[in-house]
């Protein structure tokens, strides 16, 4: 009995031993975590395949220093344990520099305690604001924070008189953190926050929740979440009649969104990073030039809109890639050169790294977008500090 | 029983050497795993392979243990297996309180029933933001300690988990084959007929239940403190589901069929990674053949295939090996 099992085992450990046999280490390698399959895979596919076009261009170009970069993704599938293995096998066993990734928060806080033990720089695409803060000697991130979001929005909230909103957001991570910054931010823009209900992410009727808030004091509604949850929402805002302006988080901002929502997303309003809206930003923003690189490779390589959850992956890949061209080699000169960087102009936002700020963005980073005739329209607000880099 | 005990110290002597075979650490890793998943898929054994009572709620204790653990250390600093020690009672008390109304239930309404409870659990993980950081999970518990010995590498880890797992074992094996187990054995092939033989079913299905729990709370507050962050879906119904699979597959009523259903379920995704996008199909497929084709599970349907092969390769001698 024990022999079989004993037998078994060992065939299963030489099969897999075999299996991670990687060729010489010749290239520059970099790990890459994102949650391809599973419920978020909308946030690890575009980032993968975002990641992958980077690379290959780099390859292309010659490698850097002349090295080729070798880019090694693992599926996370959003669960914290796969994640945690797969952080292993990067660092363990395919020894890379640098870590990309992961996509959601969820599975980042997961992987933190080994990148900071082992000491591989990662730079996180996911947006939680726990795992820069407080800033931790390895982990970087590249998603705006959700209280940037949520300052932008009260600030849009500000120029547009209303001082009463309702809360509706998802019970998930992504929602559970939007909603502890929208209730901790209220107060210093004096906002008053009228109704806070919730929903579960797999509820397919939210009207219960609508319906008390269209009863509150509510001026304005604020709904977070990740798709498909708010396209119901803005579906149900509308068979009810209520025609308090809804507020959506950056976390709807790509075409599918559209898509769900149908005609009820006309009028709605979300805080986005500039990419969904680059054709329309002014010719002397710093940031168009790589938004514009980086939605027509995308477009031309995958036959899709690129996205600003695709966008995260492009500005981690493009950091290491920065890093590794100022002659960093070791993952301990990556991490240096990346805590160096100044001024990069990427697709979420021009990021300014320092040893006490890991996320590198400011509320600048965000752009004010509504929906008109199917397609995204850049609201130009002319108070309240307005766009990213015009002023630069 | 002796060759019970044979069968596992030449197990405990495997699993022991297995960490100088392993070549890279994330295979380690792996392993690490495989044995909080043994620990858990020993433990639904005994409830259904044993009693032949079905839980889909297991994901729940295992949670329970980990949560109170996560937060009894990384909150409130409490000695970390001081926490472990508090999980495991409270989820046996949970589980010795609500084995009586729920093990009343038979078949498919046990089967609801348990798995509402692992949905209220899940549930609860999520909603209580404050205590248990919601969605977004709970980090900064710390690794276990002896001393100044700290468990911080997944070598260590092996040994810890692995110990625990083999501690388990033990006392799967022992039960089953006392009289305890044999009672349950009863219950397993005929309530009634247990009954008149004066077995007290209600209550030793209820004690079951509460070890089975137990031991899922402590397997739970090992993952706590290995992974050091926890969030609510690594203990969702799928876990269940998962655990349910490892001990089919394994083979319902065999303790080292557990085992190897957990190691098989945790490693094959990995060795199915060279099929690409097309992993899950293949993983589903083999998982359909195995129950097809190996209904008593692995355990029984390996050494029926080796003498089935070996009689053909013989020339068609196979009926008369058996």
């Amino acid at each position: 009995m024990g022999k079989i099992i004993f037998k078994t085992l060992s065939v299963l450990c030489l099969m897999l031993a075999m299996a991670s046999v990687t060729v010489a280490a010749e290239p520059i390698k970099v790990g890459a975590l994102f949650s391809v399959t599973g419920p978020a895979s909308f946030l690890g596919e575009p980032e993968r395949n975002t990641a992958v076009m980077v690379v290959d261009k780099i390859n292309k170009a010659g490698g850097i220093k002349g090295r080729k970069v070798s880019l090694i993704v693992y599926d996370t599938q959003g669960d914290a344990t796969k994640a945690v293995q797969a952080a292993t096998r990067l660092i363990k066993d395919d020894k890379v520099v640098a870590i990309i990734g992961p996509s959601t928060t969820g599975d980042t806080m997961a992987v933190i305690p080994i990148v900071e033990k082992e000491g591989i720089p990662m730079i996180s695409c996911a947006a939680g604001i726990k795992i820069t803060d407080p800033a931790k000697k390895w982990v970087f991130k590249t998603a705006q924070n959700d209280n940037l979001a949520v300052q932008r929005i009260y600030e849009y909230l500000k120029t547009q008189g209303i001082k009463r909103v309702a809360l509706l957001t998802v019970s998930d991570s992504f929602g559970s953190s939007g909603r502890e910054q929208l209730k901790g931010l209220a107060k210093s823009y004096g906002v008053d926050i009228a109704a806070d209900e919730t929903y579960g992410p797999k509820d397919t009727d939210m009207t219960a929740q609508l319906t008390k808030i269209r009863g509150s004091e509510a001026k304005a509604i604020i709904c977070w979440g990740t798709n498909p949850g708010p396209a119901i929402v803005a579906r149900n805002v509308k068979q009810l009649g209520i025609t308090l302006p809804l507020i959506m988080s950056h976390g709807v901002s790509s075409k599918k969104f559209i898509e769900l929502a149908g005609d009820a997303s006309a009028g709605i309003i979300i805080p986005s990073g500039h990419v969904i809206v680059a054709d329309q930003l002014p010719g002397s923003d710093p940031q168009k030039k790589a938004l514009m690189s980086y939605v027509k490779e995308y477009q031309a390589r995958y036959k899709a809109e690129g996205d600003h959850f695709g966008g995260h992956a492009w500005d981690a890949m493009t950091l290491v890639k920065m890093a590794l061209e100022r002659g960093a080699a070791t993952p301990a000169a990556i991490r240096a050169q990346l805590e160096k960087t100044r001024n990069y102009n990427g697709i979420g936002g021009i990021f300014n790294f320092s040893p006490t700020d890991h996320a590198g963005l400011t509320k600048d980073a965000f752009v004010m977008v509504t929906i008109k005739n199917g397609d995204w329209v850049l609201i130009k607000d002319k108070k309240a500090g307005g766009k990213a880099g015009a002023k630069k | 029983m002796k060759r019970e005990l044979l069968k596992f110290l030449l197990f405990a002597i495997v699993v022991s050497v297995v960490p100088a075979f392993v070549s890279g650490g994330y295979l380690l890793n792996v392993l690490v795993f495989v044995g909080i998943f043994t620990m858990l898929a020993v433990a639904l054994n005994l409830l259904l392979g044993f009693a032949g009572q079905i839980s889909l709620g297991q994901a729940a204790f295992y949670g329970l243990g980990a949560y109170m653990s996560g937060v009894l250390t990384a909150s409130h600093g409490m000695n970390p297996w001081v926490a472990m020690l508090i999980g495991a009672g409270a989820v046996g008390l949970l589980t010795f309180v609500l084995g009586f109304p729920i093990l009343r239930l038979k078949g498919h309404s046990l089967a609801m029933a348990t798995l509402g409870l692992g949905i209220i659990v899940y549930i609860f993980f999520n909603e209580t933001v404050d205590v248990t950081g919601g969605p977004s999970g709970l980090s900064g518990i710390p690794n276990l300690t002896v001393g100044s010995f700290v468990f911080d590498s997944d070598l260590k880890n092996y040994y810890l988990i692995w110990g625990f797992a083999l501690l388990a074992i033990l006392l799967a094996v022992n039960l089953t084959n006392s009289r305890i187990g044999r009672a349950l054995k009863a219950i397993h092939q005929s309530e009634v007929a247990a009954r008149v033989l004066g077995v007290d079913v209600h209550l030793l299905k209820v004690e079951i239940f509460t070890i089975s729990g137990v031991l899922s709370a402590i397997a739970g507050s090992l993952y706590a403190h290995t992974v050091m962050f926890i969030s609510p879906t690594s203990f969702g119904f799928n876990v269940s589901i998962e655990l349910l699979t490892m001990v089919i597959i394994g083979g319902l009523g065999s303790i080292y069929g557990s085992v190897l259903g957990a190691a098989l379920l945790t490693l094959l995704p990995e060795l199915l990674r060279t099929f690409q996008d097309y992993d899950i199909i293949v993983y589903g497929l083999l998982l359909i053949l195995m129950t097809m084709f190996m209904p008593g599970g692995l355990v029984r349907g390996i050494p029926d295939a080796a003498v089935a092969l070996y009689g053909k390769l013989k020339g068609g001698g196979a009926d008369v090996e058996r």
